[in-house]
């Protein structure tokens, strides 16, 4: 199949309309997180408590059926997965980062793009926690020529994916995740019921 | 301050969405933006936006020397990003669904035995932690869990794992706020 997507580095559209794509794929992302209940930082902070994993759940659930999306339109040769931008790899850092992020998650109640939904339906706390994230990335801008930089940039692995990491097929490894997170969602069910909370 | 619904959504108006369900919208959703933008989703660089242009606006040389503020400002009004304008959209789409099952109120989310400005104070530190975190990382749980881990981007997929052992290492220690 010949090459149709994607469609704004293909210069199918421009700058400007690609403003207007942003705000109704965002009403769309803003929509289903409300919907899964991620307004609410007592149901998001569940998922650390092992009382509600719906977190892993939708999360899992949204990887999987982009990925394999991603992965069947490329192999038919419609998508041009080089054209789709990764997000350039740095271990050291991003593990750091990882877990400084995940204790803000528990501590906050929030993570940002849950935060957005929590403003919008007036959770004064998520309001406080977005307060606080302009006050990290200050912190992270005011400290970064003197402190960040000189590591932010640390064990640089460059734009990779996990298939070219290990040398694989990406095909296995989508099948892989796939298998994998369905079992994962059972084992998340059982202990769904063993630690659910009355109420 | 109207009472906070309970977490299984409050009594007498719809639950929540199956979180399968809800999963496969969200996926959609990101395979949408794949496919129209070749970019994922994000919410962090948003926010970046909205912090470069304050700062700009009280102090240009100041926002010009530091790259992650300079990174944000170009010829363009800093709040004309694809970011910003993802996440207004996504401040709309939490709206209108809140407003479908009467979940809108204001009200701060927190367990029975921490107080309205304990939690608030939480609230912001956590806040902190979170904007530090996805600064050093290049993404949150948005523009690199979600995005890169459909990618299967490497390092999407350590900061994601990360987060989950961040979240429930800190778990125990921050437990009355919420249980």
């Amino acid at each position: 199949m010949d090459i149709g997507a994607p469609f704004y580095k293909l210069g199918m559209f421009g700058d400007d309309a690609s403003l207007a794509v942003a705000a109704m794929l965002g009403v769309g992302f803003g929509f289903f997180l409300e919907r899964a209940g991620f307004g609410s930082a007592r149901k998001l902070t569940a998922q650390f408590y092992l009382s509600d994993m719906s977190v892993f759940k939708v999360m899992f659930t949204a990887i999987v059926t982009a990925m394999v999306g991603v992965f069947a339109l490329s192999a038919s040769g419609w998508l041009d997965f080089s054209k789709i931008y990764l997000v350039p790899t740095y271990v050291v850092p991003q593990i750091i980062a990882g877990f400084v992020f995940g204790v803000g998650f528990v501590i906050g109640g929030y993570c940002p793009g849950t935060s957005v939904a929590g403003i919008a339906t007036g959770r004064i706390d998520a309001g406080v926690y977005a307060i606080g994230m302009l006050t990290g990335i200050f912190i992270y801008a005011e400290g970064f020529n003197s402190f960040f930089a000189s590591w932010a940039e640390a064990t640089p692995m460059g734009q990779i994916t996990l298939p070219a990491v290990f040398g694989i097929s990406p095909g296995y490894l989508v099948m892989a995740v796939a298998v994998m997170a369905i079992g994962a969602f059972a084992l998340a069910e059982r202990v769904e019921s063993a630690f659910r909370r009355p109420g | 301050m109207s009472a906070v619904p309970s977490p299984s959504g409050s009594v007498g108006t719809p639950s929540y969405m199956n979180p399968y369900l809800a999963g496969v919208g969200l996926g959609l959703v990101l395979l949408a933006s794949f496919v129209i933008m070749g970019r994922g989703l994000g919410a962090t660089g948003s926010f970046s936006s909205l912090l470069a242009w304050i700062v700009q606006a009280i102090s240009p040389e100041h926002a010009d020397a530091i790259a992650p503020y300079a990174d944000y400002l170009g010829e363009d009004h800093p709040l004309k990003s694809w970011l910003v304008f993802l996440v207004s959209g996504a401040f709309a789409g939490a709206l209108i669904s809140g407003m479908m099952a009467h979940r809108v109120c204001a009200c701060v989310e927190k367990g029975p035995h921490i107080s309205t400005g304990g939690r608030l104070l939480r609230a912001y530190a956590g806040g902190a932690l979170a904007g530090i975190g996805a600064k050093i990382g290049l993404g949150c749980t948005s523009g690199q869990a979600l995005t890169g881990g459909a990618l299967l981007n490497a390092g999407s997929w350590m900061f994601m794992l990360m987060v989950f052992v961040g979240g429930y290492a800190a778990a125990w220690y921050v437990r009355k706020q919420w249980i």
